[in-house]
């Protein structure tokens, strides 16, 4: 699996393209805020400003991490959204070179053991 | 097998890869400490692995080379930085020419592996640190070369073996 770099960049812009959504990526750059304290700025439900918070996590531009009670919302610069991406396609590769590991353990022994384990 | 575990620590660019085997201690240690073993999984069927040197042994050295579908070789190199036969080992990747010279200009990974008993399994911890986001990159570059050789190759079984 590997991740398709222009479907981010799609889904980023998407997420970007409404005003509430900008404001909440502005205004988490600089401070971590709640859920809560994010809604008292628009006038509208608590609901909606949660799904606005899903899709710009959806989109990698903000994480959101529980504190206590609270779900405090931050803005995720490039360098970090990359890294995750990165990380991501590097986790896929050695889950492949896991099931080969797999499947050289069961393959049979050899008869001598090798040098530097204990059985 | 089954992966119990991917961590990301995106600010320190560390994979933690924990996964189980039905299989004791020794025999999961023997896939890394026997060269020969070693070669059935470090690779893909595409870009297979030979392990020339192997010297699992603090301050050791191990060489490999993966050779590509065209003959083409890739170059690699492990120091071993810490070693506790079943259970622990520590090495630096390197990236070397297809004759086995390390290459400074390519970045180094640090790895640990931690194998330990879990009742009737065991549990391997794998811990990838990358010195960058361009070495990440240039590790994926090449790994996405093998995925594309490997998927390559099953298109090339798969029409030989369909029928006419």
């Amino acid at each position: 699996m590997v991740v398709d770099r222009e479907a981010d960049t799609d889904r980023a812009m998407r997420a970007l393209a409404d005003r509430t959504r900008r404001d909440i990526v502005r205004c988490t750059m600089r401070q971590d805020r709640s859920v809560s304290q994010l809604a008292q700025r628009y006038p509208m439900s608590f609901a909606a400003v949660q799904k606005h918070v899903a899709t710009l996590e959806a989109a990698g531009l903000v994480t959101k991490r529980r504190h206590g009670r609270e779900q405090l919302v931050r803005a995720e610069p490039t360098a970090v959204r990359r890294t995750a991406a990165l990380l991501d396609d590097l986790a896929a590769l050695w889950q492949d070179r896991l099931d080969r590991f797999e499947a050289a353990l069961d393959e049979p022994q050899p008869t001598d053991p090798p040098a530097g384990g204990t059985p | 097998m089954t992966v119990i575990d991917i961590a990301k620590d995106l600010e320190a660019r560390r994979l933690v890869i924990t996964s189980s085997f039905e299989a004791p201690v020794a025999r999961v240690w023997q896939l890394w400490a026997d060269p020969r073993q070693l070669e059935r999984w470090w690779g893909p069927p595409t870009y297979p692995a030979t392990f020339v040197e192997h010297d699992l042994r603090p301050g050791g050295r191990v060489t490999y080379f993966m050779t590509g579908p065209e003959g083409d070789r890739h170059g690699g190199w492990w120091q071993i930085t810490a070693v506790d036969a079943p259970h622990h080992l520590e090495l630096d990747d390197g990236f070397a020419g297809p004759d086995g010279t390390p290459n400074p200009d390519m970045p180094v990974t640090t790895m640990s592996v931690d194998i330990s008993s879990d009742g009737t399994t065991t549990r391997m911890v794998l811990t990838s640190t990358y010195p960058s986001t361009e070495a990440m990159e240039q590790l994926l570059d090449m790994g996405m070369a093998e995925g594309i050789a490997a998927a390559m190759g099953q298109i090339d079984e798969l029409l030989a073996s369909a029928p006419t």
